[in-house]
């Protein structure tokens, strides 16, 4: 099965929030775009782009405890060698496809959380993605969490920008959302056509909410390919799906586009079965994506997380792959970025049900993420949540 | 609160019971009243059209073979799957029973299942058809899923055998085609895994069986019932829950009404319409009962196929007939390709379709539309209202058509809110 990040939107209930209905949205987005060129982004303002691997990407075969003997007897067919894992130290090694973050790893600009995940882990890849991307393990939020640092952070849409057709939960507020971008550049008919087809982007007295949203979307979408247009360059097909979003996020970086946080994604993680090459394919578009990505922002303070909706039961199934668990590791790339090993790396004898227990809460990394690169105050957007990752950052 | 008259709800009906109207289509329908409109909708039965041929399956690929002939297969099934939706295009753009494809579009949507991992044009049609002729009984449904060979493949049920369970085809089975997240426990998906072990698919016979050997024949505990539990065992452990007609109905309700949940008493309704004998024409029926039907406020935005369907229909243009590469480019671009649900999700509905980028995708592929159609009757805006079913348009829209003509008025018409969105 082929997770991606519209399958979750369905599942996720963040849908029917405000935000995604425009009519709710109180700013202007070609007003904003105005300003947004007037006002461009201060080069010490951190950029946060969140990355999504959907499928729940199997942890123990990306951060491998090679040696240790529980992990090759509940995995004998998936398991690596200690000779193939690329060594972090303390016992772990990266898995053998992901060269480039192990170099990353070597210059201490890669830092990986262990054992990352929430309390009474949910096994539905779409209540458990809700669960990541509105940060509430509890009960079910409305809002994902850059969305409620957007409501909580002024009016600005271009300040969240997701580089995907469809706008991911996690960018979906009360009062704002953030905006989306295709990958591809936008080129808009000229002449009479061009014209009407502008026009039927005003909005209208009594429209429908529904209405008024497909309204404003072609009004958005004018906007976006007038203001915005000359800064995306379009993306050659040749290149992966993610190398083609993470140079869109370059191109805007680069151009002083004032957003502080993008959304990328990779699908295709859940592997039940077979899953050892079709991991380690995965595993290596994502290192080879990050890794040109950070060394095109190489100065520049911006930070790449990486996390999935869960990682995988420890023991293998009958079919080379394994079912769906729990923690998983979570890496932080970047300048800003101290390098090493955080939070306790989940035992593999100590199991709950067979499941790999948390270590660290994922919203320690958010908090992180909020306070130490948009220069927020985490407990605003995470519920009184503000434990951070200490060390991590800073 | 105020209701649709007799021909707006019948407009409404041939929207979201089908694709739209043909020409003349409303007029004829909407003639004898909304309630024998009702009637004569919901007594439309699939028509015969027969499945196409798409020739042989290609031969795996063995470990040998070169990259030469991975490609030539690669190709084979890449053509088989362009068939395919073009076949299937043309039928619901074609077809006088609109209802019975529909409701085959929307199961497509809730057994979300992907040929790109399947890997088959050939055993996704074969599904289509099993889609089509069980739609209207969910047990057949149901006990026809868990066991069809496309969807074996999808959800990895091919792997699972006894001694250690792949959990994939229960998990989604329970969460996502009949009983929604939060009514069965971790311990329910387990058991039902080890319920569905030892069913294999055979690819070029398109058919799927239980080897004795591989299925786990022990006792089974799901949601609360013990047994030496099967694959129809489970089933109907599952659909006999309460909670599952309400599922069911919930999500029926949200494809062609609304994406705001019917309220506590209509679900009640509809529950009762689906009754013991779980039929969708029941349920259908209680739907076009309820009094949101007819609610000007419940408007719906066409998922991209709806809309292009709809636009062909209008316009008597054959999906086939149009350049193949820059129509699946439209769909593609739209976020929607038949046979390619981008997770056993399925795709999101309402305001998540109107993005920026899906927005230009739509006007290009209205435009290779129009250009393929004869519009040389529709000169004006009220025309080309006419020829899409939009009784009036907005003052935004009406300034907006004013300045064009031809191919071009039809093409930005079809992109607007009013016929973006099913009234």
């Amino acid at each position: 099965m082929r997770i991606s990040r519209r399958g979750f939107i369905i599942a996720s209930g963040v849908v029917g929030a405000g935000a995604l209905a425009a009519g709710a949205t109180q700013v202007d987005w070609s007003d904003l775009m105005t300003a947004a060129a007037r006002n461009p982004l201060s080069p010490d303002a951190g950029v946060l782009v969140v990355c999504t691997l959907y499928g729940g990407n199997d942890g123990l075969n990306t951060v491998i405890p090679a040696s240790d003997r529980a992990y090759q007897s509940a995995r004998p067919d998936l398991a690596y060698q200690p000779h193939e894992v690329l060594d972090l130290g303390d016992g772990l090694g990266l898995n053998p496809g992901m060269t480039g973050l192990k170099k990353l790893w070597d210059d201490k600009r890669l830092g990986i959380v262990r054992g990352v995940g929430y309390p009474k882990p949910d096994h539905s890849h779409f209540r458990s993605m809700a669960i990541w991307q509105t940060a509430s393990p509890g009960s079910p939020q409305q809002t994902g969490w850059l969305g409620r640092w957007l409501d909580v952070t002024g009016d600005d849409p271009l300040r969240a920008v997701s580089i995907e057709p469809v706008l991911p939960p996690l960018m979906a507020g009360q009062r704002a959302a953030g905006a989306t971008l295709p990958v591809t550049g936008l080129k808009l008919p000229t002449g009479a056509v061009g014209k009407a087809f502008e026009l039927m982007g005003h909005p209208q007295d009594g429209d429908a909410p529904d209405q008024a949203r497909a309204a404003r979307s072609i009004a958005d979408l004018h906007t976006t390919a007038t203001k915005l247009g000359p800064a995306v360059k379009p993306s050659s097909d040749s290149k992966g799906r993610l190398a083609a979003q993470l140079d869109v996020v370059a191109g805007l970086v680069e151009a002083g586009v004032p957003t502080r946080a993008y959304s990328v994604s990779l699908g295709g993680f859940d592997t039940h079965a077979d899953e050892k090459g079709t991991q380690q394919r995965l595993l290596t578009e994502l290192d080879q994506a990050l890794s040109a990505f950070v060394d095109r922002m190489r100065g520049k303070p911006v930070v790449v997380l990486v996390y999935s909706e869960f990682g995988r039961r420890v023991g293998a199934n009958a079919s080379d792959g394994t079912d769906h668990g729990t923690a998983g590791p979570v890496f932080v790339i970047g300048d800003a970025v101290r390098g090493g090993f955080y939070g306790e790396q989940p035992s593999l004898t100590d199991l709950d049900n067979g499941d790999l227990k948390e270590s660290t809460d994922f919203r320690d990394v958010y908090a992180t993420m909020l306070r130490d690169v948009l220069g927020e105050d985490p407990g605003k957007v995470l519920d009184g949540h503000d434990t951070t990752v200490s060390g991590l950052l800073g | 609160m105020p209701l649709l008259d007799d021909r707006a709800a019948t407009r409404r009906l041939l929207d979201r019971f089908g694709f739209g109207p043909r020409p003349g289509e409303l007029e004829t329908l909407a003639r004898n009243g909304f309630a024998a409109a009702c009637e004569q909708v919901l007594a439309q039965a699939p028509d015969a059209t027969p499945l196409p041929n798409l020739g042989a399956e290609p031969a795996q690929a063995g470990k040998k073979a070169s990259a030469a002939e991975r490609r030539q297969r690669q190709k084979t099934l890449r053509s088989q799957q362009i068939t395919a939706v073009q076949w299937w295009l043309d039928r619901m753009a074609g077809t006088a029973s609109a209802l019975p494809e529909r409701l085959t579009w929307f199961w497509h949507g809730h057994f979300a299942t992907s040929v790109q991992k399947v890997h088959s044009a050939r055993l996704m049609l074969h599904q289509n058809q099993t889609l089509r002729t069980k739609g209207g009984d969910f047990t057949a449904l149901a006990k026809a899923m868990i066991v069809d060979p496309a969807m074996l493949l999808w959800l990895d049920g091919q792997q699972n055998k006894v001694g250690a369970a792949n959990e994939n085809l229960a998990r989604e089975f329970m969460e996502l085609f009949t009983l929604g997240v939060g009514h069965y426990s971790e311990t329910d998906v387990r058991e039902a895994a080890r319920a569905l072990t030892g069913w294999t698919v055979n690819r070029d016979a398109m058919t799927s069986s239980l080897a004795p050997k591989r299925h786990d024949n022990g006792g089974k505990t799901v949601l609360g019932i013990t047994g030496n539990l099967d694959a129809d065992g489970f089933v109907d452990i599952v659909l006999n829950r309460p909670d599952s007609a309400r599922f069911v109905a919930s999500r029926l309700w949200f494809r062609l009404v609304s994406a705001t949940p019917p309220a506590a008493d209509a679900l009640d309704r509809l529950v009762a319409g689906y009754g013991s004998q779980r039929s969708i024409g029941g349920l259908l029926r209680a739907v076009l009962a309820e009094p949101a039907f007819r609610d000007p406020a419940t408007t719906l935005v066409k998922q991209p196929v709806e809309w292009a369907v709809g636009l062909m229909r209008a316009l008597g243009v054959q999906p086939s007939k149009l350049p193949v590469t820059q129509l699946e480019a439209g769909l593609r671009g739209m976020g929607q390709v038949p046979f390619e649900p981008p997770s056993v999700g399925g795709w999101p509905a309402g305001q998540a379709w109107l993005t920026t980028s899906a927005g230009l995708a739509r006007l290009h592929l209205a435009q290779l539309i129009a250009e393929h159609a004869d519009v040389s009757h529709i000169t004006s805006a009220t025309a080309a209202g006419q020829v899409l079913g939009v009784d009036t348009w907005s003052q935004r829209s009406s300034a907006a058509l004013a300045g064009i003509q031809g191919a071009q008025l039809v093409a930005v018409a079809a992109c607007a809110p009013e016929y973006v969105v099913s009234q």
